[in-house]
């Protein structure tokens, strides 16, 4: 080797020190900056009376105690926890179920597959007026039902102050669910044949070898279809301004639309500010344990 | 076909224009703005050719939904970044707000020139104006008190038009026992406060609606009057059909045309709705006056924003002046269903409707009773407007007493003042 | 995919699993009506004259099908003054989704790679900080945002809006790359390093062409993402260049007229058209993506 290429050798060695920091830096640095420096942006905003336009005269606590003032808040926060609960279960029990059904050797398997997929291409802005023509009971189903003779049947949902919020769960179960599915489907495949084999000899029928052994093993498939789950619920907001624009009355209102609306129809920057602080903190206590597991569990 | 119709008449238009116009041609405007269908489009449509004639550039940015919500989001992003648009579709208290924030220019010079302080209802001037300057256009006048009705299912319970509210829950029950739905509604927070601000009104009159829905007077929103109010809201819920939670105002219209529902309390922009259906005033359909011997003033005006660059400046100014020609005006709102903001312009053109409505609004500049919509975003801030909106909309969707209705709202307004 | 052969738990050997056969394409069949209920309703609808719109129930197959509410959206029905219908803003939307989709993948790939195959000190906090990014609730940035593309001197542009796309994708672009590269075995950069492959030469010559299952997952993703963003859109561009969301809204969110339910499903066909295609077609590769290590995540 001559002293020249060892030179550019060593040239390369030192280079591949820093070069992957430099990489990463532009990524980082922008993180940094577009999302925790908007999230202090946004922490000091809470602690002033800014209106129509940010303002930056330091107020205090006073958006916390108006915001903890208000009942609309409460209902969004209730609704969060309903909509929040069903719709994790919703989507997980319904995902794995397909799953399971799909990975039984299936003819047609793609095509299914496809069609439980699909939704999550398509955002309410473009499902919404179908999903509110469906569901509503002078046009939909109810209709379609009472036309095909059974004249009981009642599906007003839609329009119910108490269930309202069980029509979003629907649509959102309807959208997300075939991505847990896929999730869930893609973990069944890469579990190891002869586990599965053993099982079978151990005379283990097939409920017990996928509830007692195979699910247990899928348990980062859990973990990571739980956080998607969880920070779609939290982020919720199309859903809901396509399906009942939070209505009726206020009935489904969720802290992203609470938010948006103060913030945005209301001129209520401040207030708008400290309810975003709240969903962040609450985003945090979610995310944050996850984080700290799965890089630990990495670093083994 | 109907793009040519729109060439003539805006053709004509500039014609006229030439004429009268005192500044010169040109400029560029930008116009963010919510009306994207129907006669609102081809309202804006008419302005934007107007102005093209006269030599200008108009940029068009339509953002449409929930009555400006999405257009608001954008505005506030655009302020921000420090690129707002030229000419901003805004109304109201709305515009004391970016007025206070040093966003908007003002087209004093255009306005002054022009005598508008001469040809506005003064109620209206003064919201145009901040510091006493004119920064915003107003197009239009919209009445909000008012009642279609089908005139054949009247016919068929051998009842009038309502002239008071304990008229209406008779003709109501009536209407219900013929197996007729009363009201058509659509469940929307702002309709619901649209009917809620005209039961205020009839119940309450002119005075008691100033006091409770602009001044937020605690003692008028904390008064007998305020319970009666939501005990007619609580009999209006009864009137209406199992299907009408969000459904759009039009669409509640619709029924009204089509004979499955009476009556149908909204602003004139309800009478576009019955004749793009090809109905005749009069005939086919009624307008009538809500109770209260007053009128619910709704109007949408264009507001200047704070822009760079003389080209933009001029373009501003051409605009203003263009709004605010009687030509425009008249072109304009017989597009849209509203009468003109100009009180001296004719209305040999317009219908029996907005004929009665001029008059009534002349009428009610003389007695004083002229008052600012709330629900329609003319009387308080967006955040005091949300809060009614709120409490109204709970009220009417739920078995909410009236008098915790009551409570709320003086809590609610209190909190947001 | 040897796994499929075996897996099959519940076989067709008898009476008993046939019938359970049968019951498992049911309960399959059923599930498949209820998630193309809405697909149904929007083509069935698109397809339908309007006067049977009003007569007949939505659920109802089309009488007389016509493609005219279809062209109408496309070219001629009006958003604002402009009577052009959609097709402007799809191309708007092209515009943007596509550079956006390309720097954000491209980025994510190279700092999974960095992140995975040269950690370095404090690379695992630095991933933990870039992904909380992917949390944040994009209604929370909408005004910080506005404020920097104006400084910037991006505000109201498609350049803008695609910076703005490709900031909030990274986390999510970082996190598939980072997991399809942590089951690469370290063994083989180790070799390659030893053979005198610097970084970039390991990255393009032997990662990239390893991951097109991860490159097929992140490209999925981000283009359903960003080509179904409305929020951003509508702060961040001006009328002529919005993407087709807004122009559809704007369509759809008639406030008076006569609503042509017809002319507006077909609009909403068409602005869900691509994302549609790109689910039907790559969905296969989405699963093995995911089941190749994005399933980690």
């Amino acid at each position: 080797m001559s002293g020249q290429a060892s030179r550019a050798l060593a040239f390369v060695r030192r280079a591949d020190i820093w070069l992957p920091k430099v990489v990463v830096a532009p990524s980082f640095a922008a993180s940094l900056f577009f999302v925790y420096g908007f999230i202090a942006w946004t922490v000091y905003i809470s602690f002033t009376r800014s209106g129509i336009l940010p303002r930056y005269e330091w107020a205090g606590f006073v958006q916390y105690v108006r915001l903890w003032n208000t009942p609309r808040w409460y209902v969004a926060l209730e609704n969060l926890l309903i909509f929040g609960g069903l719709f994790m279960v919703g989507c997980l029990v319904i995902g794995i179920f397909l799953a399971i059904l799909l990975d039984q050797r299936i003819r047609a398997e793609g095509a299914l597959r496809t069609i439980y997929l699909y939704p999550m291409a398509l955002s309410f802005i473009v499902t919404g007026t179908a999903w509110k023509w469906i569901l509503n009971p002078t046009l939909g189903l109810e209709r379609v039902m009472i036309d095909l003779g059974f004249t009981n049947f009642q599906f007003d949902w839609l329009v119910n102050r108490e269930m309202a919020i069980y029509t979003v769960v629907i649509a959102g179960v309807w959208q997300s669910s075939g991505y847990v599915m896929a999730l869930f489907l893609a973990g069944l495949r890469s579990v190891d044949d002869e586990i599965v084999k053993a099982a079978a000899m151990d005379g283990a029928g097939p409920f017990r070898t996928y509830v007692g052994i195979i699910l247990p093993m899928l348990r980062p498939v859990f973990l990571s279809a739980i956080i998607v789950l969880a920070h779609l619920a939290i982020k919720s907001f199309d859903l809901v301004i396509a399906l009942t624009a939070g209505g009726p009355g206020i009935a489904t209102d969720l802290p992203a639309t609470f938010m948006y609306a103060y913030a945005f129809q209301r001129s209520e920057l401040g207030l708008a500010a400290a309810s975003a602080v709240m969903m962040l903190v609450t985003i945090m206590a979610v995310v944050v344990p996850y984080l700290y597991s799965e890089l630990r569990a990495s670093r083994k | 076909m109907r793009s040519a119709r729109g060439f003539l008449l805006s053709a004509g238009v500039a014609m006229m224009l030439a004429g009268t116009s005192h500044v010169h041609a040109g400029g560029t405007v930008e116009v963010l703005h919510w009306w994207t269908s129907g006669g609102e489009a081809r309202a804006v449509g008419e302005l934007k050719q107007s102005f093209e004639d006269q030599g200008g550039t108009w940029i068009d940015s339509p953002i449409a939904g929930g009555g400006g919500d999405a257009a608001m989001t954008a505005l506030r992003a655009r302020v921000v970044a420090g690129n707002p648009p030229t000419a901003v579709q805004l109304k109201g208290p709305g515009i004391q707000e970016w007025a206070v924030e040093g966003a908007v220019a003002d087209v004093e010079d255009v306005a002054a020139a022009e005598g508008w302080d001469d040809v506005l209802p003064p109620a209206l001037a003064e919201i145009m104006k901040f510091d006493g300057k004119y920064v915003a256009a107003p197009v239009n006048i919209h009445r909000v008190d008012w009642i279609w009705a089908n005139p054949e299912l009247l016919a068929q319970v051998d009842a009038d038009v309502p002239t008071s509210w304990d008229e209406f829950n008779t003709t109501a029950e009536k209407l219900m026992e013929a197996g007729i739905t009363p009201l058509a509604h659509g469940g929307q927070p702002w309709q619901d406060a649209t009917v809620f601000e005209v039961v205020a009104l009839g119940l309450g009159g002119a005075d008691f609606f100033r006091a409770a829905l602009v001044e937020l007077d605690m003692d008028a929103l904390n008064s007998d009057t305020m319970i009666q109010v939501f005990d007619q809201m609580r009999k209006m819920r009864s009137y209406v059909d199992p299907g009408f939670s969000g459904r759009d105002w039009n669409l509640a219209t619709s029924m009204v045309m089509n004979g499955e529902a009476a009556f149908q309390i909204m602003g004139d922009w309800a009478k576009g709705e019955f004749l793009a259906g090809g109905k005749v005033p009069g005939e086919d359909f009624l307008c009538a006056p809500a109770p209260g011997n007053a009128f619910i003033l709704n109007s949408d005006s264009f507001v200047m924003f704070n822009v760079r660059g003389d080209d933009r400046i001029e373009g501003q100014q051409v605009l203003a002046s263009l709004i605010m020609s009687p030509e425009f005006q008249e072109t304009f709102n017989l597009a849209k269903g509203s009468i003109p903001a100009r009180v001296d312009v004719s209305l040999d053109a317009f219908d029996i409707c907005a004929q009665r409505s001029h008059d009534d609004l002349t009428a009610a500049i003389a007695a004083d009773t002229l008052v600012p919509s709330m629900a329609h975003e003319m009387a308080v801030s967006r955040s005091v407007r949300g809060e009614f909106l709120d409490v109204v909309t709970e009220h009417f969707n739920s078995d909410m007493s009236s008098q915790e209705a009551v409570d709320r709202l003086v809590a609610a307004i209190q909190r947001a003042m | 995919m040897s796994a499929r052969q075996i897996h099959g738990i519940v076989r067709a050997t008898s009476p008993l699993n046939t019938f359970l056969r049968l019951l498992l394409f049911a309960i399959l069949g059923l599930f498949a009506l209820y998630y193309l209920m809405p697909l149904f309703v929007m083509i069935a609808t698109a397809l339908k004259p309007l006067e049977e719109i009003r007569t007949g129930t939505l659920i109802s197959l089309p009488q007389e099908p016509t493609l005219e509410p279809a062209l109408r959206a496309w070219d001629s029905a009006c958003v604002g003054v402009r009577c052009e219908g959609l097709k402007p803003y799809v191309w708007n939307s092209m515009a943007m989704v596509i550079p956006a989709v390309i720097i954000s993948t491209f980025l994510g790939a190279i700092n999974g790679y960095a992140l995975t195959k040269w950690r370095f000190r404090g690379s695992d906090l630095i991933f933990g900080l870039m992904l909380f990014g992917a949390f944040i609730p994009f209604q929370v940035v909408l005004l910080p945002m506005a404020r920097t593309l104006g400084i910037l001197g991006m505000a109201g542009t498609v350049p803008g809006l695609v910076l703005v796309h490709t900031i909030y994708g990274l986390a999510f672009t970082t996190l598939f790359f980072r997991n399809f590269f942590v089951g690469v075995s370290d063994g083989i950069v180790q070799a390659a390093k030893i053979d005198g492959a610097g970084f970039f030469g390991i990255f393009f010559r032997l990662m990239l062409p390893m991951a097109p299952p991860a490159i097929v997952v992140t490209v999925i993703w981000q283009f359903t993402q960003i080509w179904n963003d409305f929020l951003f859109g509508v702060a961040f561009t001006v009328g002529d260049s919005n993407p087709v969301t807004v122009a559809l809204n704007n369509l759809v969110a008639s406030s008076t007229g006569v609503k042509e339910y017809n002319v507006d499903m077909a609009a909403a066909i068409i602005a869900a058209v691509p994302t549609l295609i790109v689910y039907v077609f790559a969905g296969k590769y989405f699963i093995r993506g995911l089941a190749a290590g994005a399933v980690k995540g």
